[in-house]
């Protein structure tokens, strides 16, 4: 299946991308997601715990599983107003 | 309708747009670049969001406080892009028929977008530039 990965914030930063399309097996977690990108990027690696998660621009768990044509995020702390 | 502006903030605009003739109040809340943070000189910040969830996180804060308080009216704008020390980040205008409900009610507004609406900033000073709320959390 295909998940699109976005970023925002500092993690957009850190993957110098705006987006990523995943091919991943049937039964990956978001957390799984998480985990492969804290060891692609040095910079994640000491955030075990993954942040706030977004499933097709709702909030949802890590241990959520992933659908084909879903758009993913990581939702770094927020800080609006 | 949209939540979020890439230009500058109209607040006396979105009063306009809210306050109905039965009210007898409004409070309007406008958050502003401040030149500190956390001991650092700020110069400016930019704002970025997760556009359309965060235009949908805004909608439920609105019609969840429009609940909470029977007959108040809300308008709300919050400006994304490169701020300057001054400029208004965000708009809240809340409008009843008693002045209670409005403050109450703008205040409850303010608290929720800052808790759960993806919205982020980044703020740039003479020390540098820095994701504000990720150092040392995650």
């Amino acid at each position: 299946m295909t998940v699109r990965l976005l970023f925002f914030a500092v993690l957009r930063d850190i993957a110098a991308a705006d987006h990523r399309d995943l091919s991943l097996p049937d039964g990956t977690t978001a957390a799984d997601v998480w985990q492969t990108l804290r060891s692609t990027y040095s910079k994640l690696a000491d955030y075990v715990q993954p942040p706030l998660i977004a499933i097709n621009e709702s909030y949802a768990t890590a241990e959520a599983v992933l659908r084909d044509g879903d758009e993913l995020a990581f939702i770094p702390p927020v800080a609006g107003g | 309708m949209s939540y979020l502006t890439d230009v500058a903030i109209d607040a006396r605009a979105l009063i306009e747009r809210v306050v109905r003739k039965s009210d007898g109040a409004y409070v309007l809340f406008e958050g502003i670049v401040r030149n500190h943070h956390e001991g650092h000189a700020v110069e400016s910040i930019f704002y970025d969001a997760y556009r359309p969830m965060a235009e949908k996180e805004i909608e439920k804060i609105l019609r969840d406080v429009e609940e909470i308080f029977p007959g108040i009216a809300l308008a709300v704008t919050h400006r994304l892009g490169h701020l300057i020390v001054g400029d208004s980040s965000i708009a809240i205008v809340a409008a009843s028929s008693h002045r209670a409900e409005s403050f109450n009610a703008c205040r409850m507004m303010i608290d929720r977008i800052k808790e759960t609406v993806p919205i982020w900033k980044k703020e740039r000073g003479p020390e540098g530039e820095e994701w504000v709320g990720w150092q040392g959390r995650c």
